[in-house]
C-alpha cells in the first residue's frame, strides 16, 4: 500500500476491513500505529468480525488507551489540586478534555502531554505553583526558555518529576506570532464548568481550537489524527443543527479562523465523510488537494512517505508562525546552536 | 522510495514482519530461524524496519536505523556488520513498547516437568549463559531475554529467540554447543562483543508449551557461591524494573506480579562458574514442593 487510504477507509466505513486480506490487515495496523490512530480504529471495529490473529492486538489497542484514559484524567486532577490557591478558571484541552467532558473523540484517543489553559495574567502564578507541586522545566537551554516566554502561546513544557508526565500550560491558541489571533479571553469566558471544577472549551470553541491545532501550530504531523477529532466533534456539535452551524460561523470570525476552519471542514468531508453545513465549508481549492497528498502520507509498511510535499509543510509551518525577519534570525540562532 | 526486502518471524506468540533495505540481516535471520514456523499468510503483529539512517549510508559506510511499529527516538544506529542485531533489538522493542497480553520480565527461562524457572537480574549476571547452558543439559530453553506471564493463566509462555551471548559467555558456550548452531560474531558492539545461538530444536518445536513458574533466581556471577532469601518487597520492587510492560498493563500487572511475588520461591543465588550454579540450582530444584 502507497498511502494512509486503508485507515481512513476502515474509520469511515468499518466495514471496508472485511475485504483485507492477512496482508492488508498487517498494514492497517502499522499504518494506525503510526498515525496513533490503533485506539480509535480498535473501537470504531468492535462489531465487525476480524480474523482471530488481529483480535489481540484490537484489544491491546483498547487496554493501552483505557489506560491512557484514566492517566490523562489523574493528571488533570492533579494539575488542578496544584492551582487551587489561584483560584482561576483551568480549561483543558485536546485529549484531555474530551475524555473529560466524554465526548466521541476521546473514544480510543492516544493522550500523551497535557494541555491546560489559564487567563494569560495568571501563568506566572500558575508556573510557580506547578513548580512547587513538583513540576520542572524541561528545556535548559536559556534561548529555546526566552523564546517561549517571549513569543510562545504556552509557558515553556514542564515535567512531573515522579511521574514523568509533561504539562503545558497555555494562555491561548496559537503562537503570538501567527497570523491569526484567537480570542483567548472569550475562550476563558466562554468555557464550560464539568463537574470535577475543572473547565473545557464551549463546542465552537473546541472546534476551532482542534482546526487551529491542526493547521497553523505545525507541519500537519499527526494530522490524520487531529481530523479525526475534527470529525467526531463535528457530528457530536452539529446534533443541535443550525444552531452550531450559527455559532461556529460567529466564533470562526472572532478567532480569525473562518478560512482555516472551511478548510478543515472540506478535508474532513473528503477524508471522513463528515457531515458539515455547506456553507461554512466553502469551495474547493485547487490546494486542498496538496492537503490530502500530505496527510496520506504513510505508506503499509508505517513508513513516511513523500519527502518534498512533507518538506514544504514543514517549512510553510514555520513561516506561518513568525513573520520573515524573526524566522530568519531564529533559524540562525538555531543553526549556529545545532 | 526504495523499496523493502522483508521476512515474516513467528517467536512464541509473536509474529513479526522485519523489512529491511539491505538483503543481509534478512539473510541471515532465515539461515538462523528456518526450523521455526513458516508464518506465510502475510499476517503479522509487529513490523520491525531497518533503514539508512540517511539515504545516501545505504552505501556509503552503511548503517542500520532500527525503527517499526514502535521505536524509540534515540536509539543509536549500527553498522550493517551488526544488522542481525539490529533485527534482534528491533524485535526486543515491539515487544517491550507494543505488547499487552502478557507481563514481561526481562528474564531468562528454562522448564522441567511443566515447571518454569526464571532469571533475571543487571546485565552481566549471566541469566543468558545461565539458560543456554541448562538447556544443553536437559532443560527446555523458553527464551534468553523476556519471560512473558500471562495475567489470566499465571502460566509462564515461551518466547525462545536465538540466544544473545557477550563477550567471555562466547567461548564458554562454543565448548558445548556444535558450530553449524552460532550466528556470525559481531565485534565491538554497544555491548561488546556478540554472537548468536540458534536454541536447541526442543526449544522451537515445543514453543507454544507454557509452564507453571515455579522457581525464580536472582543470579550474581563472580561471588563466592551462596543462597540468600529475599524479602516481598525487595523482590516485587526489583520484578518492576525487570518488567518493560509492567506500568502499561495497569490493574492487570499489579495482580499478575504480586500473585507470582506471594507463590514463587525466590532466591538470590552468587556463583563463580556454571558448575556451582547447577549444583545450586539442582539442590533448590529437589527441594520444591
Amino acid at each position: 500500500m502507497r498511502n494512509a487510504q486503508p485507515l481512513v477507509d476502515a474509520l469511515r466505513k468499518p466495514e471496508t476491513v472485511l475485504s483485507l486480506d492477512r496482508r492488508g490487515w498487517t498494514e492497517l495496523i502499522s499504518i494506525a500505529r503510526a498515525e496513533s490512530l490503533i485506539g480509535s480504529l480498535a473501537h470504531r471495529l468492535t462489531n465487525i468480525e476480524v480474523p482471530e490473529q488481529v483480535k489481540p492486538v484490537l484489544k491491546d489497542a483498547i487496554q493501552t488507551t483505557d489506560l491512557a484514559r484514566l492517566q490523562a484524567l489523574w493528571e488533570a486532577d492533579s494539575a488542578q489540586r496544584a492551582l487551587v490557591p489561584l483560584n482561576c478558571k483551568t480549561v483543558l484541552m485536546k485529549g484531555t478534555a474530551y475524555v473529560a467532558a466524554d465526548l466521541d473523540a476521546g473514544i480510543g484517543r492516544s493522550i500523551g502531554d497535557l494541555d491546560i489553559m489559564v487567563a494569560r495574567d495568571q501563568l506566572p502564578a500558575a508556573e510557580e505553583a506547578l513548580l512547587d507541586a513538583g513540576w520542572e522545566w524541561v528545556k535548559p537551554d536559556a534561548y529555546d526558555d526566552q523564546y517561549y516566554r517571549d513569543h510562545m502561546h504556552e509557558l515553556p513544557p514542564l515535567i512531573h518529576r515522579e511521574r514523568d508526565r509533561m504539562i503545558d500550560v497555555h494562555h491561548t491558541t496559537l503562537p503570538l506570532t501567527a497570523g491569526p489571533t484567537p480570542n483567548a479571553q472569550a475562550m476563558l469566558d466562554a468555557s464550560v464548568r464539568l463537574d470535577s471544577g475543572l473547565y473545557v472549551m464551549a463546542p465552537a470553541d473546541m472546534l476551532l481550537h482542534s482546526v487551529a491545532h491542526l493547521f497553523a501550530d505545525g507541519d500537519l504531523a499527526g494530522g490524520l489524527r487531529n481530523l479525526w477529532d475534527i470529525d467526531r466533534l463535528v457530528r457530536r456539535f452539529s446534533e443541535s443543527g443550525e444552531e452550531f452551524w450559527a455559532e461556529l460561523g460567529t466564533r470562526a470570525k472572532l478567532h480569525q479562523l473562518v478560512p482555516h476552519l472551511a478548510r478543515a471542514l472540506r478535508l474532513a468531508v473528503r477524508l471522513y465523510g463528515t457531515p458539515v453545513y455547506k456553507y461554512r465549508a466553502g469551495q474547493t481549492k485547487f490546494t486542498d488537494y496538496l492537503y490530502i497528498r500530505r496527510l496520506l502520507a504513510r505508506d503499509g509498511w508505517g513508513r513516511e512517505t513523500r519527502k518534498f510535499t512533507r518538506q514544504a509543510f514543514y517549512i510553510r509551518s514555520h513561516w506561518l508562525r513568525m513573520p520573515p525577519l524573526m524566522l530568519m534570525q531564529h533559524l540562525w540562532t538555531k543553526w549556529r546552536k545545532a | 522510495m526504495a523499496g523493502l526486502h522483508h521476512l515474516y518471524l513467528t517467536v512464541g506468540p509473536a509474529r513479526f514482519r522485519v523489512a529491511s533495505t539491505w538483503r543481509q540481516p534478512l539473510d541471515q535471520l532465515a539461515a538462523l530461524y528456518k526450523d521455526y514456523p513458516a508464518s506465510s499468510d502475510g499476517y503479522a503483529d509487529f513490523t520491525v524496519r531497518l533503514e539508512p539512517e540517511k539515504p545516501w549510508r545505504r552505501y556509503i559506510r552503511p548503517s542500520v536505523n532500527i525503527s517499526g511499529d514502535y521505536w524509540l527516538p534515540d536509539a543509536a544506529p549500527l553498522p550493517l556488520s551488526q544488522s542481525l542485531l539490529a533485527a534482534e533489538m528491533g524485535m526486543n522493542l515491539q515487544m517491550a513498547l507494543g505488547w499487552r497480553r502478557h507481563l514481561l520480565l526481562h528474564a531468562s527461562s528454562v522448564e522441567k516437568d511443566g515447571k518454569a524457572l526464571l532469571m533475571t537480574g543487571l546485565s552481566g549476571s549471566g541469566k543468558s549463559t545461565l539458560s543456554a547452558m541448562l538447556a544443553e543439559k536437559g532443560w527446555r530453553f523458553m527464551g534468553d531475554e523476556f519471560a512473558l506471564l500471562n495475567p489470566d493463566t499465571d502460566m509462564a509462555h515461551s518466547f525462545p529467540r536465538l540466544i544473545s551471548l557477550k563477550n567471555e559467555a562466547i567461548a564458554a558456550m562454543q565448548s558445548i554447543v556444535s558450530e553449524g548452531r552460532f550466528g556470525p560474531l559481531m565485534r565491538g558492539t554497544p555491548k561488546g562483543d556478540i554472537r548468536h545461538i540458534v536454541p536447541p530444536l526442543e526449544a522451537v518445536r515445543k514453543m507454544a508449551d507454557t509452564a507453571k513458574p515455579a522457581l525464580l533466581l536472582f543470579p550474581r556471577f563472580g561471588y563466592d557461591p551462596a543462597l540468600r532469601d529475599m524479602g516481598k518487597s525487595e523482590i516485587f520492587v526489583r520484578l518492576t524494573q525487570a518488567s518493560t510492560n509492567y506500568v502499561a498493563l495497569g490493574e492487570s500487572g499489579f495482580r499478575a506480579l504480586t500473585k507470582f511475588v506471594d507463590t514463587v520461591p525466590t532466591k538470590a543465588m552468587d556463583y563463580q562458574s556454571g558448575e556451582q550454579a547447577e549444583e545450586l540450582i539442582d539442590s533448590l530444584w529437589s527441594q520444591l514442593p
